[in-house]
C-alpha cells in the first residue's frame, strides 16, 4: 500500500470519527443546558474549548451563545473543526482513495456530505438541529459498519481503525478536561474559581460528560455507586472494555499496530502511553494535578500520531507543499 | 415536456437522429418512436434518475475559476447518439491508420528525421515547435511507439461525413466519462438495450492495461503499472482515479515516487517498491524538475534519466506532443502517404497555416469567416470564433497572428452536426463532436464510438466541459434487426 494512501485513509478515519464526536457533543450540550439555570457558568463556550478552537471562534463571533456556537461547530465552512469541514475533509480523503475503499463507502460518505451541506441551513431551531445531528450520527455509524463489513481487513483497514482509536482517545481526554475544568476547586488555571456557580450541578455535569460519550448506560452497569467525579474520570480514562475509554482505545490501537510492518517505534510509544495511563492515581489527581496530567496525556497521544506519521506516511519534503 | 419530432427542426445542419421534421433516420427509428411515446412525467423522471445516478456515483469534474476550484457534477444528456456500425468501421480504420502514421512521425523526428530531409514537413516547424523536446533525441521506445493513448476529435459536416479536427497526443482525457455515460444510460433506459445491437465499450480499461503492460521494460509476469496524477485539484482527477481503480493500478502523485540508481520506485508502507510503467497524466514540462520546470512539485526528480536509460516506460512518451500541434496536424495526410504508403481514410478539416505568407494573408483578410487556433492550446482556450467575435477581438487576434505566425492556424467554420437534447420544452437540436480513443503498443485498439460532447447552449459550437459543454452516451449499432 502506498504511503500516501495509508495517510489518506488514516485521515479519513479521523475526520469521520471527529464528525460523529462533534455531533454527539452538540446534541448532549443542547440537552444539558436546558437543565441548568440561566447564568450558570457552564455555557456554550465549553464546547468551543473542547474542540480547541477558542481563538478562531473569538475572531469571528462576539457572543458565545447557542446560535453562534452551533453555527461555528456545525455549518461554518471556515472553521476547520466544524462538522461540515470535517465531512468535507473526510470526503476529499475518501475521494482520493476511491480506488482502495469500497465504492459504496465512497458513495455513502459523499451522500452524508451532500445531505449535511443541503440541510445545515435549516438547522438553526433546536428541533430540526437535533434531527440533523441524529441523522449525521446514524449515518457515520452506518459508514463505520459498512467499512467493517465490506472492506478487507488489510493494512488499509488497520489504518482506519488506528485513526478512529486515536481520535476517540483524544476526544475523551478533552471531554474529561472540560468536566474537570468546570468543576474542580482550585484547579482552573488562572481562571476565576468556578465551583460556586457550578457545584450544585456537579452530578448533572458528570452525567453529561458520560452522555457525551454514550457512556452513561455502560457506566451504570459497571459502577454501582451514584455518579461521581472519581468514578467517572476513572471509567473514561482507565476502563479497558468501554469503547470510548482512553485505555480501551489505546489497547485497540496496539492490536492494530501489531499487523503493520516496521511498527517498533509506534508500539514503543503506545506502551509508554499505556503505562502512563495505567499508573495514574485518579483520586490523588482529583485533589490536585488532573489538568496537568491530562495535558501530558494529550502530549503522549500526539506522540503516537507523530511516530505513525514518521513511519508510514510520506516524508515532508522541504519546499513541497502538502495539498 | 413531451417529445414531438414534427416540431423538431435541425434547419440546415446535419442532425444525426432526425433528417427532417418528423422523419427519424433509419438507425434511430426505434429510439425516436420510443422517446415520443414517453409521457412528460416519465421523461422528467428519467432525467432526474440520470442526475441522481451521476451525483451518487460521484461522476464529477473540476472547473478552475477565480473563486477557487469547484467540483461539478458531470453534465449529461439522456438521449443517446446513434452511429451505424457501417459508418463507424471506416472511421475506426482511419483513426488507427492515423495513429500509426503519427507514431512513425514522432519516432522519425527524434531519430533520423527523414521526413524533414525529404522536405515533406518543413524543418523550421519542428525547430520552432513548443512541444519538441531535444532531450528525447535518439530515444527508441519499445515498439517504436511514443503516443500510446490518443484522443482524436471528430466532427461531421452538413453531409454527415466525419472530419478530424485535432489529434490529442499528450494527455487526452474523457474516456472515463465515455464509460460512465454508458452505465448511466443502462440505468435510465434499460429497455432500449433490448431493441438495439449496441457494441459494448467496457473493454477499454483492460485494453489500456494490456497496452501499458506491453511496454514494460522488465519481463515480469505482472509489471507494476501506475497512474501518475497531478493530484486532486486537477480537472481530470476523477478520471485518473477511475482508470487506476479499473486497471487495478496504483494511483500515484509525484511525491509517491523516487528515482534511485536510475530506477523508479514508489514509497509504500513496506518501503520502496519498483515501478515498471507510468501512465502519466501530467504534462511534459512538469515531469522532471531536473530536466524541465525546475520548480515543478508534480513530477519526479530523475524520471527522465530513468526513462532514457530504459528502466521505466512512460505513456505517452515525453516529446510525443510534437505531433499534437495544430500546425503539424495539417501534415498528417502527407505523413500517412509518406510512412505507410496508404491513402488517408479520414479527412482533415481544410486548414490555413499562418506561417505561410500567402495563407496568412488570406486568414487576416477573412478573420470574420474563420476559426483561428493557437498551435498548442487545448480545452478550447485561446481560440477566436471569427463569425461570432467582435471587431475588437478580431483586431487583437490579427495583432497576435502577425507577432507569431508559426503559432496560429485557421479553419473555415464547419457546420457541426446536431443531435437532440432534452430541454425544458422537449427535444432541441444542439451541436456535437466526438472523441474516440485509440491505443497503440504492440497492437492497436479503437473504442467503438467515443465521448460525444455537446454544446448545451443553443447555436453554440463550444463543447468543452470546462466551458459549459455537456455529453451523451454514444452507440455504435449494427443494423441487423433483432
Amino acid at each position: 500500500m502506498l504511503s500516501r494512501v495509508a495517510e489518506r485513509i488514516y485521515w479519513l478515519g479521523r475526520y469521520l470519527e471527529r464528525t460523529e464526536n462533534t455531533a454527539r457533543l452538540l446534541t448532549v450540550y443542547s440537552n444539558l443546558l436546558l437543565d441548568l439555570p440561566r447564568g450558570t457558568r457552564v455555557g456554550w463556550h465549553t464546547l468551543v474549548e473542547i474542540t480547541g478552537s477558542l481563538q478562531d471562534f473569538n475572531e469571528k463571533f462576539k457572543e458565545t451563545d447557542e446560535r453562534s456556537v452551533n453555527r461555528f461547530l456545525l455549518s461554518d465552512q471556515s472553521n476547520p473543526s466544524s462538522i461540515i469541514s470535517s465531512l468535507s475533509y473526510a470526503r476529499e480523503n475518501a475521494r482520493t482513495t476511491r480506488e482502495i475503499i469500497p465504492t459504496e463507502a465512497w458513495e455513502q460518505i459523499n451522500n452524508l456530505y451532500l445531505f449535511t451541506r443541503d440541510n445545515m441551513g435549516k438547522a438553526t431551531a433546536r428541533g430540526p438541529r437535533h434531527q440533523l445531528l441524529q441523522d449525521i450520527i446514524a449515518h457515520c455509524q452506518q459508514i463505520t459498519g459498512l467499512l467493517a463489513g465490506a472492506m478487507s481487513h488489510n493494512s488499509g483497514y488497520n489504518f482506519l481503525r488506528i485513526a478512529r482509536s486515536l481520535e476517540r482517545a483524544d476526544m475523551s481526554t478533552r471531554i474529561v478536561d472540560v468536566g474537570s475544568f468546570t468543576l474542580l476547586p482550585g484547579l482552573a488555571r488562572g481562571v476565576e474559581f468556578q465551583e460556586q456557580s457550578a457545584k450544585p450541578f456537579a452530578n448533572m455535569i458528570w452525567m453529561n460528560v458520560l452522555h457525551s460519550l454514550s457512556a452513561y448506560q455502560m457506566y451504570r452497569q459497571h459502577v454501582l455507586d451514584r455518579v461521581n467525579g472519581e468514578d467517572v474520570v476513572t471509567f473514561i480514562l482507565q476502563d479497558a472494555q468501554f469503547p470510548r475509554a482512553v485505555m480501551h482505545c489505546l489497547l485497540k490501537l496496539q492490536s492494530c499496530l501489531q499487523h503493520l510492518p516496521n511498527n517498533e517505534a509506534s508500539l514503543a510509544q503506545v506502551s509508554s502511553t499505556l503505562s502512563y495511563l495505567h499508573d495514574a492515581d485518579i483520586p490523588a489527581l482529583l485533589q490536585g494535578g488532573l489538568l496537568e496530567y491530562i495535558d501530558e496525556l494529550q502530549v503522549e497521544i500526539a506522540a503516537i500520531h507523530a511516530r505513525i506519521a514518521e513511519t508510514w506516511f510520506l516524508p515532508v519534503v522541504s519546499g513541497q507543499h502538502s495539498a | 415536456m413531451r417529445i414531438d419530432w414534427k416540431t423538431y427542426n435541425p434547419g440546415a445542419f446535419y442532425d444525426e437522429l432526425i433528417s427532417s421534421p418528423g422523419h427519424p433516420r433509419k438507425s434511430g427509428r426505434i429510439l425516436a418512436r420510443y422517446l415520443s411515446s414517453l409521457q412528460s412525467e416519465d421523461l422528467q423522471q428519467r432525467k432526474t434518475a440520470a442526475e441522481l445516478a451521476i451525483k451518487a456515483m460521484g461522476i464529477s469534474f473540476t472547473v478552475y475559476s477565480e473563486a477557487g476550484n469547484i467540483d461539478r457534477e458531470w453534465p449529461f444528456d439522456i438521449i443517446p447518439r446513434i452511429i451505424t456500425e457501417k459508418q463507424w468501421q471506416k472511421t475506426s480504420q482511419g483513426l488507427e491508420q492515423r495513429l500509426r502514421a503519427l507514431n512513425c512521425f514522432i519516432d522519425d523526428i527524434y531519430n533520423e528525421q527523414k521526413i524533414l530531409k525529404d522536405k515533406i514537413v518543413p524543418a523550421q516547424l519542428i525547430a520552432e515547435s513548443a512541444n519538441f523536446r531535444k532531450e528525447c533525441l535518439g530515444m527508441k521506445p519499445k515498439h517504436g511507439v511514443w503516443a500510446h493513448v490518443c484522443g482524436t476529435d471528430l466532427i461531421r459536416d452538413t453531409n454527415g461525413q466525419f472530419y478530424v479536427l485535432e489529434d490529442n497526443l499528450r494527455v487526452p482525457s474523457g474516456v472515463s466519462y465515455m464509460l460512465e455515460n454508458r452505465k448511466v444510460t443502462k440505468r435510465v433506459f434499460p429497455e432500449l438495450f433490448e431493441n438495439y445491437n449496441i457494441l459494448p465499450i467496457t473493454e477499454y480499461t483492460s485494453q489500456l492495461f494490456d497496452t501499458l503492460a506491453a511496454i514494460s521494460p522488465r519481463q515480469a509476469d505482472y509489471p507494476e503499472v501506475v497512474v501518475l496524477t497531478p493530484g486532486i485539484y486537477n480537472s481530470a482527477y476523477f478520471e485518473h482515479s477511475f482508470l487506476a481503480q479499473r486497471m487495478g493500478a496504483e494511483l500515484v502523485e509525484g511525491g509517491d515516487l523516487v528515482v534511485e540508481d536510475d530506477c523508479v520506485y514508489m514509497r509504500t508502507i513496506n518501503g520502496l517498491s519498483r515501478v515498471d510503467v507510468i501512465y502519466r497524466r501530467i504534462d511534459d514540462m512538469f515531469l522532471d524538475p531536473e530536466v524541465f520546470h525546475p520548480d515543478s512539485v508534480l513530477g519526479v526528480k530523475g524520471l527522465m534519466r530513468a526513462w532514457l536509460k530504459g528502466n521505466v516506460a512512460l505513456a505517452n512518451a515525453p516529446g510525443a506532443g510534437v505531433a499534437d500541434d495544430k500546425v503539424i496536424y495539417t501534415y498528417v495526410p502527407a505523413m500517412i502517404k509518406y510512412y505507410l504508403a496508404e491513402e488517408p481514410l479520414l479527412e482533415n478539416v481544410p486548414s490555413y497555416l499562418c506561417v505561410d505568407e500567402k495563407q496568412c494573408q488570406y486568414v487576416l483578410e477573412n478573420l470574420d469567416k474563420l476559426v483561428v487556433k493557437p498551435a498548442n492550446e487545448s480545452g478550447g482556450y485561446g481560440m477566436l470564433m471569427g463569425p461570432q467575435a467582435s471587431k475588437k477581438e478580431r483586431d487583437e487576434f490579427a495583432r497576435r497572428i502577425r507577432a507569431n505566425p508559426r503559432n496560429y492556424m485557421a479553419q473555415p467554420l464547419i457546420s457541426l452536426s446536431t443531435a437532440p437534447v432534452l430541454g425544458e420544452r422537449g427535444a432541441e437540436p444542439r451541436h456535437i463532436d466526438l472523441r474516440p480513443f485509440i491505443l497503440q503498443a504492440k497492437d492497436t485498439y479503437v473504442t467503438p464510438g467515443g465521448l460525444t460532447r455537446v454544446a448545451m447552449v443553443k447555436g453554440s459550437y463550444v463543447v468543452n466541459s470546462s466551458q459549459g459543454g455537456g455529453s451523451k452516451d454514444t452507440w455504435i449499432v449494427s443494423e441487423e434487426e433483432r
